[in-house]
């Protein structure tokens, strides 16, 4: 089997994958979204920019580390433990 | 509780599991009868004293016997808890590790002061967590041993990237320890009256029995106890202010229409004449300094006859000894020298000048950022300065969170991988429930000072404005400016650091909820603080002594060596914290740059590129440390001081000090990887990474 092909670089492909895409969010919330200044939009009575620093990143933070577990919680199980060498 | 730890004996199982959900069950009751039957015996007129000294010793006597209750020699148990830290609890224990004393006191105030330029600290200490989730956490408990500097060593295959690890470990934790010990001073003498050495070595007390006895599994436990008083005592005073503005309980649901409310309040003061009356006094003092700064030789030979002419005529005139003793006392404050004038003379001229401003120089709250895009030069320079620094800030804390080895040496204590990644959902989960509210709190009290306390009679001031200008006229101080009887808001000065501590008085909480506080602020200073001292110890006396200078001592020894170690660092740590340089609470957030440009590149590129060589590492390490620390010292007006640099500071493209870890992450990044393709690869490496890289089992 050529090696890109064996279970473990199919695992750390899907990771890597998962994680470039969780790491563009967060720099868009990070990055983006405060230097924006959004204030056409308001959120809960504040504008845009200012509640996503102030309340909407941080949960947004705590929900991609949350997606990010799950979605390796079941990529462990389809790899398996028969794979764990 | 003091048998909390108990439950954490190798092997626990879901029934253990259990009985520690129930213990801190009961914990969380006592704190509450706790809090209940302090404020009773307010009511029956205990006198306030008794009050503060047993809210304050009961925590640290808890800490305590949970150390004494966990006391161990065994290796595995001392450095990494014994591996069975189950997810939730590392989370809690990771985020009372994280939540230092600077951010539980000073985040709320920095927002009140800076407005929107502070949520770079609420950004930069929650996102960093993503980072340590995807690129740090995983990996490193896969490999599963005691210290960074061990991760690096393995990896690497080289001595050196472990020595300059364990070097990093202690450069960027002792500062950061000094600081929290320092904030343990500061609130056991403000509470209770003792001198602030003795807040300090009681605090101390409290923070070495638990790590010295107990190691890791002694503070994850004390951790989990303190995130939980801490929690409370941020929550308490933010949801009653949120009630007692709104009638809305829910800090977060009221937060948009808080800053509408200090908009408004805020537009008001801007157009008040009574205000601009004040910043015209202001104006015309800070004229005087500058009219003195003209030739200040000249001008302090002016001011002292002028004031020894006061004093003669007071003789001749028999005045009252009071008076005469304040003459005196003015006569005695001018400065030594023309030099010394001219720096005393510019820094009250400069503080002036900044708050002969609208609304004493602070930010509207909703402001985005400094300046105005569409204004004249400096407004355009003003506004890109402030994105720039926002963005270096939020990045450098970010890195440096997934850099600290305190708070990464965490994910080893869990039993497996999936519980090392679910605790830093956990952890972040733990964190943001606090953090969300500090901009709350910083728009409810805004209100409260703006809407309750401008506009009163200087005789009616409220009491805890009062008392706290008693106690330091640098933490609040308020002069009639204006001179019409009435406080305005240029007229007060707040340092931003008091608003936590004294926001029970601002909303008129009974004095237990302050005690409460005041308890919260200081599991938040012990838990870093313990967290800090066993990074310390452990890089100095694992990394160091054992697998460096004498790799064959036994195990029980090497735990030992470490508390011997701990104690020394302790000591040393609360030695220079009772020094009393204010300058170490600013050397907080260059500890974050320091660990971002060289812990932050050496893990993140070892763990995700296999070509990544020991040379690429120590030298990357290397080249980030000197470019950070050359930055820092070249700036920073602590250090600068330190080193009697004069002159101005070459800032590059205005970036503030701090953030010199903006610089230090990409050199660190770029040296590592030349270097690391110039020199051979390792097939050790390799197979270490791929070992890794591994789906976890189960």
């Amino acid at each position: 089997m050529p090696p890109q092909d064996d279970p473990p670089a199919r695992y750390w492909r899907s990771n890597t994958r998962l994680v470039a895409l969780l790491t563009l969010v967060w720099a868009l919330l990070s990055f983006v979204v405060p230097l924006a200044g959004i204030e056409s939009i308001t959120l809960f009575g504040a504008p845009f920019s200012l509640w996503m620093t102030a309340q909407g990143a941080p949960i947004a933070y705590v929900l991609i580390i949350w997606w990010y577990d799950r979605r390796m919680d079941r990529l462990d199980r389809a790899s398996g433990p028969g794979h764990d060498g | 509780m003091a048998e909390a730890g108990a439950a954490a004996r190798p092997g626990a199982g879901a029934g253990s599991q259990r009985s520690l959900h129930r213990r801190y069950a009961v914990y969380v009751v006592t704190l509450v009868l706790l809090t209940l039957g302090l404020g009773a015996l307010e009511r029956v007129g205990v006198s306030r004293a008794w009050i503060a000294a047993i809210f304050l010793l009961a925590p640290v006597a808890l800490y305590a016997s949970i150390g004494l209750a966990c006391r161990t020699t065994h290796s595995a148990e001392y450095f990494v808890a014994g591996r069975n830290v189950p997810a939730v609890y590392n989370g809690m224990a990771i985020a009372a590790d994280w939540m230092s004393v600077a951010s539980f006191m000073g985040l709320a105030g920095l927002l009140y002061t800076s407005g929107h330029a502070a949520l770079a600290y609420v950004l930069g200490w929650t996102g960093g967590f993503c980072l340590v989730a995807f690129y740090l956490a995983p990996y490193l408990r896969r490999f599963g041993q005691y210290t960074i500097p061990d991760f690096l060593a393995e990896r690497y295959a080289s001595r050196g990237a472990r020595l300059i690890g364990a070097l990093v470990c202690v450069l960027c934790s002792f500062s950061y320890v000094v600081a929290q010990i320092y904030g343990v001073g500061l609130i056991t003498s403000r509470l209770t009256g003792f001198s602030f050495e003795i807040g300090v070595f009681v605090g101390l007390g409290g923070v070495l029995v638990c790590s010295f006895l107990g190691g890791m599994r002694a503070v994850t436990w004390t951790q989990v106890a303190q995130y939980i008083i801490l929690f409370a005592a941020y929550l308490v005073p933010v949801v009653w202010l949120a009630v007692k503005q709104t009638g809305v309980p829910v800090p977060q649901a009221i937060y948009g229409e808080r800053l509408q409310k200090v908009g408004a309040l805020e537009r008001q003061l801007v157009a008040d004449p009574k205000e601009r009356e004040v910043i015209d006094a202001l104006r015309a003092e800070a004229d005087r300094y500058r009219a003195r700064l003209a030739d200040p030789e000249a001008a302090l030979l002016r001011e002292r006859s002028a004031a020894q002419e006061r004093i003669d005529t007071m003789l001749a005139e028999r005045a009252p000894v009071r008076e005469l003793r304040h003459a005196e006392r003015v006569l005695l404050a001018l400065p030594k020298d023309a030099e010394a004038a001219r720096e005393a003379w510019t820094r009250k001229r400069d503080a002036l000048d900044e708050r002969a401003r609208p609304l004493g120089g602070l930010p509207p709250q909703s402001q985005a950022f400094a300046g105005d895009p569409d204004g004249g030069p400096a407004q355009r320079q003003a506004e890109s300065d402030a994105k720039i620094n926002f963005v270096a800030l939020v990045f450098c804390l970010m890195a440096g969170t997934a850099g600290l080895p305190h708070l990464l040496g965490r994910f080893y204590t869990t039993p497996t991988v999936r519980e090392a990644r679910r605790s830093v959902t956990w952890a972040l989960l733990f964190i943001v429930l606090v953090y969300l509210n500090a901009p709350v709190l910083a728009a409810l009290l805004k209100v409260e000072v703006m809407q309750s306390v401008v506009g009163l009679r200087f005789d009616q001031l409220p009491r805890w404005l009062v008392e706290w200008s008693r106690v330091d006229s640098a933490l609040l101080s308020f002069s009639d400016v204006n001179r019409d009887g009435i406080l305005q808001f240029g007229e007060l000065k707040i340092n931003g650091d008091i608003f936590v501590l004294a926001a029970p008085e601002i909303g008129g909480l009974p004095f237990v909820i302050s005690c409460m506080v005041a308890a919260g602020a200081l599991a938040a200073a012990l838990s870093t603080a313990d967290g800090l001292l066993l990074t310390i110890a452990n890089a100095l006396s694992h990394d160091v002594y054992f697998k460096t200078l004498a790799p064959d001592a036994e195990s029980s020894r090497q735990v030992a060596i470490s508390k011997v170690v701990l104690m020394v660092v302790a000591l040393g740590a609360a030695y220079v914290a009772t020094l009393r340089a204010a300058e170490i609470m600013s050397l907080v957030t260059p500890a974050f740059s320091i660990a971002a440009a060289t812990l932050f590149p050496a893990l993140v590129l070892g763990i995700f590129w296999k070509r990544m060589t020991g040379w690429g590492a120590m030298a990357g390490m290397l080249a980030g440390l000197l470019v950070t620390l050359y930055y820092l010292a070249s700036t920073h007006p602590g250090l600068r001081q330190l080193l009697g640099l004069t002159g101005e500071p070459a800032l590059w493209w205005n970036v503030h000090p701090s953030s010199a870890g903006v610089f230090g992450v990409p050199a660190a990044f770029a040296v590592g990887i030349v270097v690391s393709l110039l020199t051979p690869a390792s097939a050790a490496g390799t197979q270490f990474v791929e070992q890794i890289r591994r789906p976890s089992a189960g």
